[in-house]
């Protein structure tokens, strides 16, 4: 019993010090965003890896996911003689969750696994450790720029991702099933609006990219130095980022809701 | 990395179609409308607008002409709607603006049905000829009343009472 007790409170007390450290780890990056140089160039280099190296999956889940909403949002609507709505469900639905969800877990997959990676396996192969004797601080030169790319682009990624799941809502919804094209596009247009639905979702998608950059550049950055600690690193960003982004989803579309 | 030209222009064309998907999503689907200044703005009082929404498509012979940017309470309690049209439309002054339905349960819109006058609307003019909205559960219920009130037909006003009915009785 005391034993159960005693696990529980090392839990609880190693997750509040996992937090907290998580935390001055977040204020040093952000000390180095702020601090000159920018590092353009690493950060030029990161968006390539993070960003354009992204694009195809996130422009065939788009399209995909558009085309799968366009076909259950037609056979849902057609019941009640309202396909004329169809670009709205599509769009609303795109715009508001989809959109910069998506795109967010995606991006942990793909971007954010292979970042932790790199830095976990930076850390046991001591390249960190090498940096810091040459007095160079590892977070600035390696870090920093993996985080400000991952920011920069989602938002990006996000609006190409809605743009594709448009587009492929137009052509299942227009093409294939025969609604009616201007309809799509007048329902689409009148029901989006820009304050509610299109900067929620941009912020929405600001904010996941932080998530995913911190924990992703956290997790590698403390992984244990060896090859167990990077598969943990890597497992650890996919499922911390995957669950943060939607807990985070649902807080920021509430307080939006309380504050429109 | 080293630099390579080409990757980099690859990645200035990543930023360039995000930002470019970001300025459709923001104007054309987000409707974010800068004031140009060639617009028509006109005005009409309705007694019941029944769920007509602000970015509301205004249409004149089933196309699109302008949208609805402003809905208010007047003073004498009806909804004033402001309509941002085409400028370069010639409005006779007895236009008239009604409510209808795409569909039978889809958005509302406003259509302009043009006049004969010879004078034109101005902009900030109001159109003085309108027809509300038809609220399908009003035309409903009005149905069922009248129905009912005959006598002939006990199926309009009591096929969801009946089962109750009959259950009572014994």
């Amino acid at each position: 019993m005391t034993d159960a007790i005693r696990a529980l409170g090392f839990l609880a007390v190693r997750a509040a010090a996992d937090l907290g450290s998580a935390a001055a780890f977040f204020a040093d990056v952000a000390r180095c965003i702020v601090s000159p140089p920018l590092r353009l160039r690493s950060v030029i280099d990161e968006t390539w890896k993070l960003g354009v190296l992204s694009l195809i999956v996130i422009c065939v889940c788009g399209l995909t996911v558009g085309m799968v909403l366009g076909l259950q949002g037609y056979n849902t609507l057609v019941r009640f003689g309202a396909t004329e709505s169809l670009g709205a469900v599509v769009g609303l639905s795109l715009v508001r969750e989809l959109g910069p969800v998506l795109t967010a877990l995606l991006a942990t997959g793909r971007a954010g696994s292979a970042t932790a990676a790199e830095i976990g396996s930076m850390v046991a192969s001591e390249q960190l450790d090498g940096l810091r004797m040459m007095s160079i601080d590892p977070l600035d030169v390696v870090v920093m720029p993996k985080a400000v790319a991952m920011v920069l682009v989602m938002p990006l990624l996000s609006a190409l991702f809605i743009a594709c799941g448009v587009f492929g809502g137009w052509l299942v919804g227009v093409r294939l099933l025969g609604v009616d094209g201007g309809a799509y596009l007048t329902s689409l247009e009148t029901s989006v609006d820009f304050r509610d639905d299109v900067m929620s979702s941009l912020i929405k998608a600001v904010v996941f990219g932080v998530l995913v950059g911190w924990v992703a550049t956290y997790r590698g950055y403390t992984s244990a130095p060896n090859a167990a600690g990077v598969s943990a690193a890597t497992t650890s960003t996919v499922v911390v980022g995957s669950v943060a982004i939607l807990v985070f989803d649902y807080f920021i579309t509430a307080l939006w809701g309380v504050t429109s | 990395m080293n630099p390579s030209p080409g990757r980099d222009l690859v990645v200035g064309g990543f930023v360039l179609a995000g930002l470019l998907a970001l300025a459709w999503l923001s104007f054309t689907v987000g409707g974010v409308d800068f004031e140009s200044g060639d617009q028509l703005v006109v005005r009409a009082k309705f007694d019941e607008l029944g769920g007509l929404k602000t970015r509301a498509p205004v249409v004149i012979s089933g196309v699109r002409v302008g949208q609805v940017s402003d809905i208010v309470l007047d003073d004498d309690y009806r909804a004033r709607v402001t309509m941002r049209l085409d400028g370069r439309l010639q409005l006779p002054t007895d236009t008239t603006a009604s409510i209808v339905t795409a569909g039978l349960l889809g958005d509302r819109y406003v259509v302009l049905q043009l006049g004969g006058d010879t004078k034109m609307l101005a902009s900030g003019d109001e159109v003085s000829f309108t027809e509300s909205a038809v609220l399908l559960e009003r035309l409903l219920g009005k149905l069922v009343h009248d129905a009912g009130g005959d006598g002939t037909d006990d199926a309009a006003g009591g096929t969801a009472g009946g089962g109750e009915k009959r259950e009572a009785t014994p």
